[in-house]
């Protein structure tokens, strides 16, 4: 045993300024970098320097993939923003892939059985309420079931996917008419039920949509009589219950709320996105947006930024997947690599790393 | 050069921004019990954690009979037969005595049940513990899990025991009986360090005092040469006034009546038990019991946050707000109907604050409702929030800085300040000053002093007999949830309140 202190001590740090959260940022992200060049060139003995700027032309290529970036990272934001009310409330709702679907199922009910019969602004408007009411609803019952019963939220929000997804298999079903098993694009030509370009473009709309719920989440946590009950339900409930907060209504207002924003993400998808609707029209982004919500530590602004980032790697790995005949595989190690040096940041932000002092050896 | 068992040199730990020890040095001899004294928050319990392998000290040195070492997790203080036995017990509930005595030993022989229970045995013979072994640790006392973690700690072989603040939670009596086992382990030659803030237990039972202040080192005395004075300038820094002025308010109205009041936990146990009592204006209602008594249940009945069973009644009158029953009445109702129950609960930052949120939203915590529209208003309780950082001194960079960050004294301030600025009727305090320092306390202490002069009903919960003497007019003993007599604070003395708390009447 002799007198050696341990090889590495790890102590909290609560209070490092913010200079140095930003410079070990900085420096992970330049480790991302190197690492995944090292993959890169360890396997396809290509220039990482071609495969970043690859990635990039992916993205940001072209106006037209710049648009597609910005709405898809605008849907993110969307999904996101959905999942902070609950989150602050450490309601772990990991079911936005369902909400989400299940909202743009109804959209897409509408689409399908009164385009051309009711007026087009009024069938939109239906299909945007029914996809909250419904998102609301896949909200409320594990909320409800949390409330009052006390069952694991995670697990039900998440078994609440399955069914959604099934819910949808089931409809596309009833509405193919080739036999493909698919709807194929809703309304192709007429275009009854879209959203509206603005601006000439298709997807200026879904970005300003993104941003005025981001306001509106931002003020409601922030200013809001809701938002403190929700501050205070995360941070302890015997304090709230001390506070004669209602604590099972406040659980389950604020998961029909996240539902319900998880449901406009789905009417936006199915009206201004796909046109379609199949049980991969959400694409897993109800569970990426779990990573940006948390990468943000809940601040709507911050969550612009993620979004668009996680949006970008998604981007540029199927880039580099095309131009370079990598396997798709080969282009998400790469994201992972990415994800896993910022999640890391964190953890050297927060805590100290003490190695032995070399006189001690 | 002395060879002490322990010596600690220029021992140095800080956590973040916090310094817990700087410098710190101490001897710890064999055959010697040697009192670690401190207030809450001087890093007494830090420094032995060291020794005990919890923590690693930033800088210095430790020495075990002599020789340099390293003493990195516990496993390798075990091995220099240090063992600590700490205020919260590590033992596993649906295991018995000697279950828990060999859980986790690696030794062949001695984790072999039949020899560690001859062994143990030996142990509680040889000192005097009274222990039942094959006993479950679920069914046991306080006192008794306290003893086991002694015996288990000495079957590994521990040859220096560090006790943190081993009275805590014991009442006279089994305190008395566990000086008695140190006192014959130290005629054994162990060497015994006790952590304590209590004066009169470190005249009574050791030999020397190390005291410690904000961390450092600030001498050594022999006790036989010391006073308990002499010890409390050394502890504190100054000298402070140790008395609390209490005055008999004329003109006292009847403010709660409570009866049969029942109250019935999770596992279906009666922690409140037909409970029943009546408390005046004007005075202090001290309640005394050991830990865990229905004490924090009996007061969150009264706020609504526990269910009453049947039967129960607590009947609310005031000239200002009329006749209430408070039984069947929601907390959020009993705050909305403005009757100004303050309560300033156990658990600060887990239940009567939010750790993360500022004076300012801490302060409206209770009344956050108030006012029109679906938006809170922030100026009314920003001006409260200034106004009881400048009346009791809050030492926070600034309204919004979070208060879990605060020391705990200026915590206890803000939660103390809050439910004492609304004007209260009733203000309940469940530990009011547990963890806080000498001067803090006593500034809290004169806080309810007032408000009971200010004719408010005032309920004191807490474990230092000598303060509940000190303060409360009646002292009310709670004793398994029972009532278990009222007795009159200015009459009463230490053994009869003690008795009162272990021995249940009639039973």
């Amino acid at each position: 045993m002799a007198n050696k202190q341990p090889l590495i001590r790890i102590t909290k740090n609560d209070n490092r300024p913010l200079w140095q959260a930003v410079i070990i940022r900085a420096i992970f992200i330049v480790l991302a970098l190197v690492v995944s060049s090292a993959f890169i060139y360890s396997v396809t003995k290509l220039n990482p320097a071609q495969i970043f700027a690859s990635m990039y032309k992916g993205a940001f290529g072209s106006a037209r993939r710049t648009w597609i970036t910005l709405r898809d990272a605008a849907f993110m934001l969307i999904v996101a923003l959905a999942l902070t009310p609950a989150f602050k409330m450490r309601f772990w709702n990991t079911g936005a892939e369902g909400q989400a679907l299940i909202g743009g199922l109804a959209a897409g009910a509408w689409m399908i059985y009164f385009s051309g019969k009711i007026p087009t602004a009024l069938l939109i408007v239906l299909m945007l309420v029914s996809a909250i009411a419904i998102g609301a609803l896949w909200g409320f019952i594990p909320g409800y079931f949390k409330a009052k019963y006390e069952t694991n939220e995670t697990l039900f929000t998440l078994m609440m996917n399955y069914i959604a997804i099934q819910i949808v298999e089931y409809f596309v079903d009833i509405w193919d008419t080739k036999g493909s098993h698919s709807v194929g694009i809703i309304n192709m030509e007429s275009e009854i039920g879209w959203l509206p370009n603005l601006f000439n473009n298709q997807y200026v709309l879904i970005v300003i949509i993104a941003l005025i719920i981001m306001i509106a989440i931002f003020v409601y946590l922030t200013f809001s009589k809701h938002g403190y009950e929700i501050t205070v339900i995360g941070e302890s409930v015997n304090t709230a219950k001390y506070a004669g907060i209602n604590v099972p209504k406040v659980i389950m207002r604020t998961m029909a709320l996240s539902g319900a924003i998880c449901g406009i993400a789905g009417f936006v998808q199915v009206s201004g996105i796909s046109h379609t609707v199949s049980k991969g029209i959400i694409g897993g982004r109800g569970f990426t947006s779990i990573i940006v919500a948390w990468l943000s530590k809940l601040n709507p602004f911050i969550m612009t930024v993620f979004s668009v980032f996680l949006v970008f790697l998604e981007k540029g790995a199927t880039q580099i997947a095309s131009d370079f005949n990598f396997n798709q595989y080969a282009s998400s190690i790469v994201t992972g690599i990415m994800l896993l040096f910022i999640l890391a940041s964190e953890f050297f932000i927060n805590y100290n790393v003490i190695f032995r002092k070399k006189e001690d050896r | 050069m002395e060879n002490y068992a322990v010596e600690l040199k220029n021992i140095t730990k800080t956590f973040g921004p916090v310094v817990a020890n700087k410098n710190a040095c101490l001897n710890i001899r064999h055959h010697e019990i040697l009192a670690l004294l401190g207030e809450n928050g001087s890093g007494k319990t830090t420094i032995m954690n060291m020794l005990a392998g919890i923590y690693y000290p930033d800088s210095g040195e430790i020495y075990v009979d002599g020789k340099l070492v390293s003493i990195k997790d516990p496993k390798d203080a075990f091995d220099l037969g240090i063992g600590m036995i700490h205020q919260h017990f590590k033992l596993i509930d649906v295991f018995t005595a000697v279950e828990n005595i060999v859980l986790g030993l690696e030794d062949k022989e001695k984790k072999n049940i039949r020899y560690a229970e001859k062994k143990a045995r030996e142990i509680c013979d040889r000192y005097g513990f009274d222990l039942d072994l094959n006993m479950k640790v679920h069914e046991m006392n306080v006192s008794q899990k306290q003893t086991l973690e002694i015996v288990k700690t000495l079957y590994r072989g521990a040859e220096i025991l560090i006790l943190d603040e081993p009275t805590t939670v014991l009442t006279p009596q089994e305190t008395e009986k566990l000086f008695n086992v140190l006192r014959n382990m130290r005629e054994d030659g162990k060497a015994i360090v006790i952590i304590t803030h209590k004066l009169h237990e470190v005249l009574e039972i050791s030999d020397r005092v190390t005291i410690l202040r904000k961390g450092e080192t600030i001498g050594t005395v022999n006790t036989a040469e010391t006073t308990a004075q002499q010890l409390t300038e050394m502890m504190v820094g100054e000298k402070i006034e140790l008395n609390i002025q209490r005055d008999l308010v004329e003109h006292r109205e009847k403010r709660l009546e409570v009866k049969n009041v029942t109250v019935i936990n999770q596992e279906g146990k009666k922690v409140v038990n037909d409970v029943t009592f009546d408390l005046y204006s004007g005075e202090v209602l001290g309640i005394a019991g050991i830990s865990g008594c229905g004490q924090k249940e009996l007061l969150e009945a009264i706020m609504g946050l526990q269910k009453c069973e049947e039967g129960g009644s607590i009947i609310y009158n005031s000239t200002a707000h009329g006749v209430h029953q408070l039984v069947g009445l929601t907390t959020k109702e009993i705050i909305g109907f403005g009757l100004h129950l303050a309560f300033v609960p156990e658990d600060r930052l887990g239940m009567g604050l939010v750790g993360n949120m500022g004076m300012t939203d801490n302060v409206m915590l209770k009344r956050y409702r108030k006012g029109s529209g679906p938006f809170l208003h922030r100026q009314q309780p920003q001006a409260t929030a200034a106004k009881i950082k400048d009346e009791l001194d809050v030492k926070t960079p600034d309204l919004e800085y979070p208060v879990r960050k605060l020391s705990g004294g200026n915590v206890q301030k803000v939660l103390v300040g809050r439910e004492i600025n609304n004007k209260p009727t009733v203000l309940m305090t469940a530990y009011a000053t547990r963890g806080l320092d000498i001067n803090t306390s006593y500034a809290i202490y004169n806080l309810l002093n007032e408000q009971k002069k200010k004719g408010v009903a005032v309920i004191y919960v807490g474990e230092d007999l000598d303060v509940l003497l000190g303060l409360s007019d009646r002292i009310l003993v709670l004793c398994e949830g029972r009532v278990n007599g009222i007795l009159d604070g200015r009459t009463t003395t230490k053994d009869e309140v003690g008795l009162l708390m272990t021995h249940r009447k009639g039973a």
